[in-house]
């Protein structure tokens, strides 16, 4: 044994006509290089698409974490009864009849006696220290006290919103320098604002009314929330949801598996494919001539918007449910057919639940795009729309005017103050976790019910 | 080889189960069987041999009219199942499909338990009336398809995970649960190994007492060990139909010698 191994050992190499394997010839090392080259675009390529993710990502954070927070002011308010309710009978009418307006003395009396009670001093005159709170505070104690009229005569404490200014200098967007030109807030109000903020009654809090609240009016940024639009959007996903899902499965299932291959099933396939590429705002036109201006539907209702978003999505769904049903090998169909099953039973007890999951993702992937869709409902009213109540009941729900969450951004990012600059991308955060969620549902529900065969 | 000797096995004129008269196929334009005329016996095993390509497995898909699935295929000629017109206007290929049973060439178990895969038959069809029956039943067909044994335990695990073997044997289990009358199986053994293959064969060759079998296969050993009646296919026409024995051991048509010897194929 030892003989063999050493003359295997020792034995000269047989000159081969590829030379050595143990050195790389001139075009294997070109060959690599290219290769490795090949890698490095690669991963140069991800490495910028992530640093783009983390410079938006960031961006959006930072702009828009802003809006969740709100500076306010606490107060304890005396309800005067002869302000409120005269007669002093407690009669919710009459108690109506005292506007909004009839709130400010009240409160500025409370701001008033805040500032005594702490001490404060200022030159400042009270209809000025009252004009640091947001004008939205007078209708809030205005519907606190219809809704409560028994507290009338005592005093209640109250947090109030202060305005959008002061909450900008709260938040270092509005400095002393940057007001200079502004006429609806002083360098004295500011300097009044500091003294309250370090007795600890103006302070920063998150404020839950920006993401369950309504839209407000121009004047008062503060007031602004995305609810009422997350509501209308809701309703429009559950008009997407009842109508594209069944129909698109249904005409899915009858293309793939029933309809004969003709002309015809030729030209609605193409057709699917095309409709699929169409720009949003061409259903939008579609929906303002047909379901507005020819049945006669309320404009700016999340029925219409949902009808709209349907014709676009149905495509989506239509492409991938076909898709996921092509993916379900024949053999299962030969199965069922064999023992007898009806071209129906092999579609509904075998093909179809194999398909599920690939539909349910081709759905959510499809919801979330009509999700995030606002050019068709530029033209059928619902944006520009100030959504300032939320629907009171279902039905009201689709057919009352309303706004949708990417409609209402694009209606914040519009306007002139900055605040609502700020409470857009406050909006952007609020879309993209719902398209996040839905997205990794879908993928969730890929992996949980991929099955091999 | 040594099969070849069993020449005098047990072949009494039985009754036809299938008669096929001048059966066409064509796919679009391609005339894929010409003229074929066969008659296969009931509780008889019948082999469909012949090179790939020959229109066994078309032939074979014709007599429970898997072929309609087809758009493109096209059947002209009478196919008489106990002297019934399969191909007749009235007659649904579904109420054909169970009592003409098929096992396909890969094992293609649905993606449930044991249980549900053999149940699933029954249950469309009706034959049960309740889950005792059902029970019995499932017990019976996967006893019939020689895999009770291996599979008593874990009913309610998926068909799938079963080795490639027993899959095809829950195929046939499958596949009888319905009480068919004709079972036909396209290639059931080219997916699995010799010892699989030897269980699938013993089996089929149990299955002959209770139904008339036709069997596709490339195999020719496979061919002379279990069946009782051979047909030759080459090029579309049926060239030899006859005794298994005969055919092996002295074919008429020069092809058909050509083929077995390995000359053609």
């Amino acid at each position: 044994m030892t003989d063999i191994s050493q003359t295997l050992g020792s034995a000269p190499a047989a000159p081969s006509k590829h030379g050595s394997l143990f050195e790389k010839d001139a075009r294997t090392k070109k060959r690599n290089a290219a290769e490795s080259r090949f890698k490095m675009y690669g991963i140069a390529a991800i490495g910028i698409g992530l640093l783009m993710l983390i410079v938006l990502v960031t961006n959006i954070v930072t702009a828009g974490t802003g809006a969740f927070q709100q500076s306010f002011l606490e107060l304890n308010v005396e309800l005067k009864e002869d302000k409120l309710d005269k007669k002093g009978n407690r009669n919710i009418e009459d108690i109506k009849k005292v506007s909004t307006f009839g709130y400010a003395p009240l409160i500025a009396a409370a701001v008033e006696a805040e500032v005594q009670n702490l001490g404060i001093q200022t030159d400042l005159t009270p209809k000025e220290m009252g004009g640091i709170l947001s004008k939205a505070a007078q209708a809030e104690l205005r519907n606190y006290v219809i809704a409560n009229p028994d507290e009338i005569g005592k005093t209640v404490s109250f947090r109030f919103l202060v305005n959008s200014r002061v909450d900008g200098y709260m938040k270092g967007r509005v400095t002393r320098g940057s007001i200079a030109n502004d006429k609806s807030i002083t360098v004295a109000q500011l300097d009044f604002v500091d003294q309250l903020r370090d007795a600890g009654v103006l302070y920063k809090a998150f404020n839950p009314d920006f993401i369950f609240g309504s839209d407000a009016s121009d004047q008062r940024p503060e007031a602004a929330g995305i609810g009422v639009s997350m509501l209308g959007s809701l309703f429009m996903m559950f008009v997407v949801l009842a109508l594209a899902l069944p129909i698109g499965v249904a005409a899915s299932i009858y293309l793939e598996e029933f309809a004969p291959q003709n002309r015809l099933t030729d030209i609605i396939e193409v057709n699917i494919s095309n409709l699929a590429a169409v720009p949003s705002i061409v259903f939008g036109i579609l929906g303002l001539a047909v379901f507005i201006n020819y049945m006669h539907l309320p404009t700016s209702a999340p029925l219409v918007g949902g009808l709209v978003l349907t014709l676009m999505t149905l495509p989506t769904i239509i492409i991938s449910t076909r898709a996921s049903l092509k993916a379900v090998p024949p053999s299962i169909r030969d199965a069922a057919l064999g023992v007898g099953a009806s071209k129906m039973q092999a579609v509904f007890h075998h093909v179809l639940p194999l398909a599920a999951p690939g539909i349910l993702t081709g759905t959510i992937i499809g919801l979330a795009q009509a999700l995030g869709e606002t050019a068709p409902l530029l033209l059928i009213g619902m944006v520009g729309f100030i959504a300032s109540n939320p629907p009171d009941g279902l039905v009201a729900g689709f057919l009352s005017p309303n706004s949708a969450m990417p409609a209402q951004i694009y209606e914040w990012s519009k306007r002139a103050d900055p605040a609502f600059y700020e409470r857009a991308w406050g909006g952007i955060i609020i879309l993209l976790i719902f398209l996040v969620t839905m997205n990794t549902i879908a993928v969730i529900l890929r992996r949980r019910f991929e099955r091999r065969w | 080889m040594n099969d070849m000797t069993r020449v005098e096995r047990a072949v009494d004129s039985k009754a036809i189960k299938i008669a096929a008269n001048k059966v066409q196929v064509y796919y679009g334009d391609t005339h894929a069987i010409k003229d074929v005329d066969v008659q296969i016996e009931d509780k008889t095993v019948t082999a469909f041999i012949g090179p790939s390509g020959c229109g066994k497995s078309t032939f074979l898909r014709c007599l429970n009219r898997m072929n309609d699935t087809i758009d493109i295929c096209r059947v002209e000629g009478d196919i008489l199942l106990d002297g019934e017109d399969i191909y007749d206007k009235r007659v649904d290929p579904v109420q054909l499909r169970a009592k003409v049973g098929m096992v396909f060439q890969k094992p293609n178990p649905f993606p449930k338990s044991i249980y549900d895969n053999v149940a699933y038959g029954p249950r469309i069809h009706g034959l049960a009336k309740n889950k005792a029956e059902l029970d019995e039943i499932v017990e019976k067909s996967l006893r019939r398809g020689a895999i009770w044994d291996e599979v008593k335990d874990r009913l309610d695990a998926p068909g799938t995970g079963l080795s490639g073997g027993q899959q095809q044997r829950l195929c046939i289990a499958r596949a009888v649960a319905t009480e068919p009358e004709v079972l036909l199986m396209d290639e059931p053994c080219s997916a699995l190994d010799p010892i699989a293959t030897a269980q699938v064969e013993e089996l089929i060759d149990e299955l002959r007492s209770r139904y008339s079998v036709v069997i596709v296969t490339h195999s020719m050993q496979q061919a002379a060990r279990v069946s009782q009646k051979t047909a030759f296919f080459h090029l579309g026409n049926l060239v030899e139909f006859g005794e298994t024995g005969q055919i092996f051991t002295n074919p008429e048509d020069p092809r058909t010698e050509s083929y077995i010897t390995g000359r053609i194929g």
